[in-house]
């Protein structure tokens, strides 16, 4: 029998859906995350289920008391998830795009963040944050960043940014098990991609990578949507003779640094792939920490492909112009050579 | 209040502007040739045109995601505006903003807005301008029912109030914070209440009446002028569309939705008020609209023939000298 195939979304919704029905203390919050709160004629049913409908169906199944809808009060219902999560609930909460956590930042940095540490190990915020983030929806400045980087900067939070559907369920369920806070990058572009998801719950480890494409000649960190561009410039790179090994961290914090170093000894070429901006990034990052503990390794300089550091515009030419794209790694790669 | 005839013809020429426009947005989203999202204004065109009757070019404004009517109810070219949302080169922010960051400064429009809140600290910004400069213009802002949940709102209101700047707030209450009624989200039935909190005169009133919200405007509007402070308008109206183009609304109530459309449609209300009195004639609202169906017309024909930026234009603007 043929594996059962979820798109990205879908696969979150299952992550969703068992650990709410396996713990009660799980709890989904979020901007229309039902939607239709108090209105009659629905009857209990869901106006959207999220923005794109990826939380559908659970306020069937769980009621309103456990998947709340929330005005659009981003410190106020962020904050509220910290103190939830601090006091014994674990709560989802989904913030609609990346963008909007410019409103409710306190809440992350100075709260969320630092309760564990400040208060001497004697607080933890098992808290999830699912939000939107890429480019490439015609969305504009607001609505388009990929903002990873700089949560990856802050200690005390986690970062996890999902390419495929496995993954996503996988990485999902242990970020809701998890007991620190952790921001859980969801790209707007992957609502088509689909793949094979187990139908019962299963976890993925943090910091540990997986290599999405085994190869000899280059090494391509790639993060989030980056995977799937780097996976198509290692087809076009096999026309032209170059193996490319393609590495999905999966989760930036904590980063598995020893999956990206072996592949380097192997490979001796490094690209990384991240649609951040390109200062003080992932990218960054990962080739501070290989010229540090790799550097022996390297037959060429490392190479990173990111977006310019300018805000998302909105004009289709120009965003594509500005968004890291296949040719763009392959390219690179091939600079190497 | 009698509103002069030129005013009168002005104000429908400009509700007319938005609904025209608006509804053929629609018309080129649906055709694939707007990207992105687009947050129609259609049904609320009495509440921008009824409150930008009593400003001048000079004053400013402060807007929403659902920003096109404040934008033409203020001034703007709505050529450069439709070539915007085509992401074109020849666009009022050259194809870089679209939909959600429309805005014009040479007409005191301080932008649309994609984050819900993302105004009302703005307009403290410029409001504090005017009252450094010593100058008499005014701030609008504007913001929804969803807005008035956001903190910023809520701090903006109280800033406003201890320096006493020349600010309208103007809660465009439609009724949903995208899928979510006011009547969950919000703790009060009506946003006006909330001025008593900080201290400013608030008023509700129905934002489907022009000449509501044209009066209520008005005395805000000189108050502000006058040195005395800000003020609170809540303009109680409903949008036509849904929150985004694509969205199936099945939160709305269908008699209400037909309601809204119909009987309490605020252009047609507008019309009704003015016929019966011989304020204006039907040949002088034909020729209006025939003028608005033939701006639109141009504005998209425009935004068709104007080329895309070239991509050089992704790296500009971003600093003035770095």
């Amino acid at each position: 029998m043929a594996e059962r195939e979820l798109n990205f979304g879908e696969a979150l919704n299952e992550a969703m859906r068992q650990e709410m029905q396996r713990d009660p203390k799980v709890i989904l919050m979020g901007e229309d995350v039902a939607g239709g709160a108090d209105i009659d004629h629905l009857e209990g049913d869901e106006a959207w289920g999220g923005v794109l409908g990826v939380t559908k169906g659970l306020v069937q199944e769980f009621g309103r008391a456990r998947v709340i809808d929330t005005p659009i009060s981003e410190s106020g219902f962020i904050g509220a998830a910290v103190g939830a999560a601090a006091t014994g609930l674990r709560p989802i909460a989904e913030m609609m795009f990346v963008g909007f956590m410019g409103v409710c930042f306190d809440q992350l940095l100075n709260q969320g963040a630092k309760l564990r540490y400040m208060f001497g190990g004697k607080a933890k915020v098992p808290l999830v944050i699912r939000t939107i983030c890429g480019g490439g929806y015609r969305a504009a400045a607001q609505h388009s960043q990929v903002l990873h980087s700089l949560f990856t900067h802050i200690p005390g939070l986690k970062t996890v940014v999902p390419s495929t559907p496995y993954d996503a369920k996988g990485l999902l369920i242990s970020a809701i098990r998890d007991d620190d806070l952790v921001i859980f990058f969801e790209d707007i572009t992957f609502g088509g991609i689909k793949g094979a998801v187990p139908e019962e719950d299963y976890t993925i480890p943090f910091g540990k990578a997986d290599i999405k494409r085994a190869g000899d000649d280059v090494t391509v960190v790639a993060i989030g949507k980056m995977v799937h561009h780097s996976l198509a410039a290692a087809t076009e790179l096999e026309k032209q003779g170059k193996s490319a090994e393609v590495i999905d961290p999966r989760t930036l914090s904590p980063f598995d640094e020893e999956t990206v170093l072996t592949s380097v000894e192997k490979t001796g070429r490094l690209v990384i792939a991240d649609e951040s901006h390109p200062r003080c990034n992932v990218a960054t990052d990962i080739a501070a920490m290989v010229a540090d503990k790799g550097f022996d390794y390297l037959n060429a300089p490392i190479k990173m492909v990111t977006a310019p550091h300018t805000p998302v515009p909105f004009s289709p030419p120009l965003e594509d112009h500005y968004l890291p794209n296949p040719q763009k790694i392959s390219a690179a790669a091939l600079g190497l050579f | 209040m009698d509103i002069p005839k030129d005013k009168l013809l002005w104000i429908y020429e400009r509700m007319q502007l938005i609904r025209v426009f608006e509804t053929r947005v629609s018309t080129e989203f649906g055709r694939g040739k707007i990207p992105g999202f687009v947050h129609l204004y259609a049904g609320e065109e009495a509440v921008a045109v009824g409150i930008c009757a009593n400003l001048t070019d000079a004053d400013y404004m402060t807007s929403t995601h659902r920003g096109h009517g404040h934008c033409v109810a203020k001034g703007v070219d709505v050529r450069g505006m439709m070539a915007e949302l085509f992401g074109k080169a020849t666009g009022i922010c050259k194809g870089k903003g679209g939909s959600m960051h429309i805005a014009d400064m040479d007409k005191g429009m301080l932008g649309a807005n994609g984050i819900v809140g993302g105004g009302p600290p703005l307009a403290c910004g410029s409001g504090l301008t005017a009252k450094t400069n010593g100058t008499d213009q005014v701030t609008i802002c504007f913001f929804g029912d969803g807005a008035s949940e956001q903190g910023t709102l809520h701090e903006s209101l109280n800033l406003a109030a201890i320096w006493k700047l020349p600010i309208i707030f103007v809660a465009e209450n439609n009724g949903y914070a995208e899928s979510t009624p006011a009547h969950y989200h919000c703790s009060v039935e009506n946003i006006a209440d909330r001025a008593a909190a900080y201290n400013m005169p608030g008023v509700t009133i129905d934002g489907n009446d022009l000449f509501a919200v044209y009066e209520s405007a008005h005395e805000a509007v000189a108050r502000a002028r006058a040195g005395q402070g800000p003020s609170l308008l809540e303009c109680k109206t409903y949008r036509h569309h849904g929150h985004f183009e694509g969205d199936a609304q099945t939160y709305k109530i269908a008699e209400e939705n037909e309601k809204y459309r119909t009987e309490l449609d605020p252009i047609k209300r507008f019309k009704e008020a003015v016929r019966p009195r011989g304020l204006v004639s039907e040949d002088e609202l034909a020729e209006i609209d025939e003028r608005v169906q033939a701006a639109v017309d141009a504005a998209v024909k425009f935004a068709e023939d104007s080329p895309f930026p070239e991509v050089q234009e992704t790296f500009t603007d971003v600093y003035v000298s770095y």
